[in-house]
């Protein structure tokens, strides 16, 4: 090596055996650095100014979607609960308004039966009482029949055996006295 | 170079791709753009819908957007939620760009220092002026444990303001070595593969051995490239929370 090749073969050296180890190449620091803070730069401009702010607005538009139907739903439910309340309540009171009716129909109906009832068996009363008595008149009139009928049976007969007819009033108070037995 | 199959640094090396007008576009830019690109894509294409029930690509914004809130919400408070654009936009760079890195023949962005760095000085400095505006000189209270007895007092608030300046290193170094050393490795068992595949008679019986390493590992690069940005973006939502509340 001449000292007028130093500098080619410096050259020529670091591209081979004296090379330095790249990363440690000072040589290429100034143009990365510049490099590095543009790009760095550009992509923190982005990301502070478009990127981070629209993902957050996302993520919030979705947590308010989200809060937005929960809440929906949790007055959907209520509203359902109050529905189903009310229908119950209405239940109930259908359920006591019919018992109610029920029971004073059943009420009515029994008093009014046993008015009739009363009214029959009023009447069934009466009607037998003046039935009794008709019996009693006939029994009496049927009994007046046979002892008349008895009183001539025994006129006769007496009259057939001795041959003549017997005072009326004797087979009469026989008769009576019979009957009375 | 011959070597170029099994180079594992190769990968690293930041070279032009194009040129738009007196622009030199690299790949790293590129990936850069590319990265923002998709971010773009999910974040305001997917969710230019604005549907009440999401879909797919709406669902991946929401996700993502819900995943950072929580993080920030659950480490900084919902104070913490005014930095909330700031750890988005760090989560969701960090992780495109480790997952585009996984694709072969792209480029990663974060296996390079500088831009780990760079990003960690933002935390930092985001955190140093905020706590400064905020709680003036009080901000200082952050180094000055409560309940310790004077003697020990000098030698806490020294490992305090150490465990503070490390922040940056740390929060940087440790994306950037992650995915460095991920990729070298899926790139040295890659290698493996195509040098058995040249063994001849042996290369059927042995080169899918890496080759199996190979997917393997992928997976779990995977995993590091999502636990690597969930990192970043919690340790940055722990540090705005001491910014917010330096007292504790």
């Amino acid at each position: 090596m001449t000292q007028s090749a130093t500098t080619s073969t410096e050259v020529g050296h670091d591209q081979h055996a004296k090379a330095p180890f790249p990363p440690f190449d000072s040589s290429t620091f100034g143009p990365q650095l510049i490099w590095l803070v543009i790009v760095f730069g550009v992509l923190y401009l982005l990301m502070s100014r478009i990127a981070l702010p629209r993902v957050a607005g996302i993520l919030e538009a979705r947590r308010l979607a989200r809060e937005t139907d929960l809440a929906e739903a949790e007055r959907l439910k209520n509203e359902t609960g109050i529905a189903i309340a009310s229908f119950e309540k209405a239940l109930a009171d259908a359920h006591a308004h019919a018992e109610e009716i029920g029971a004073q129909t059943r009420d009515r109906l029994n008093a009014q039966i046993m008015e009739k009832r009363k009214a029959f068996d009023e009447e069934i009363a009466a009607n037998l009482t003046s039935e009794e008595h008709t019996i009693a008149d006939s029994k009496a009139r049927a009994m007046e029949n046979v002892r008349e009928m008895a009183i001539e049976a025994a006129h006769d007969i007496v009259a057939r055996f001795t041959g003549k007819a017997p005072p009326k009033a004797a087979i009469v108070a026989a008769v009576e006295k019979i009957n009375h037995y | 170079m011959a070597a170029n199959g099994i180079d594992p640094i190769h990968q690293f090396i930041i070279a032009p791709a194009f040129h738009v007008g007196p622009i030199e576009v690299t790949n790293s830019s590129l990936f850069m753009v590319v990265v923002l690109a998709i971010i773009s894509f999910i974040m305001i294409v997917g969710t230019s819908q604005r549907a009440l029930v999401p879909g797919r690509l709406q669902s991946l914004g929401e996700v993502a957007y819900e995943f950072v809130a929580s993080t920030v919400r659950g480490s900084a408070g919902q104070e913490g939620m005014k930095f909330f654009p700031l750890v988005f936009s760090l989560f969701m760079f960090v992780l495109i760009s480790n997952l585009v890195g996984l694709i072969p023949y792209t480029f990663t962005v974060t296996s390079h220092i500088i831009v780990t760095f760079a990003l960690a000085a933002l935390v930092i400095s985001t955190v140093l002026i905020y706590g400064f505006v905020r709680h003036g000189f009080h901000f200082l209270n952050l180094f000055v444990p409560s309940g310790v007895s004077p003697f020990l007092l000098p030698l806490l608030v020294m490992i305090e303001v150490i465990s503070f300046v490390s922040r940056p290193i740390s929060l940087s170094v440790r994306l950037f070595a992650n995915m460095l050393a991920g990729h070298i490795t899926l790139k040295v068992f890659g290698g493996f593969v195509a040098m058995l595949l040249g063994t001849g008679t042996w290369a059927i019986i042995l080169a899918p051995l890496p080759f199996a390493m190979t997917v393997a590992l992928t997976a779990l690069e995977l995993l590091v490239a999502g636990l690597q940005a969930y990192v970043f973006a919690i340790l940055t939502c722990v540090y705005l929370n001491d910014a917010i509340h330096p007292g504790h």
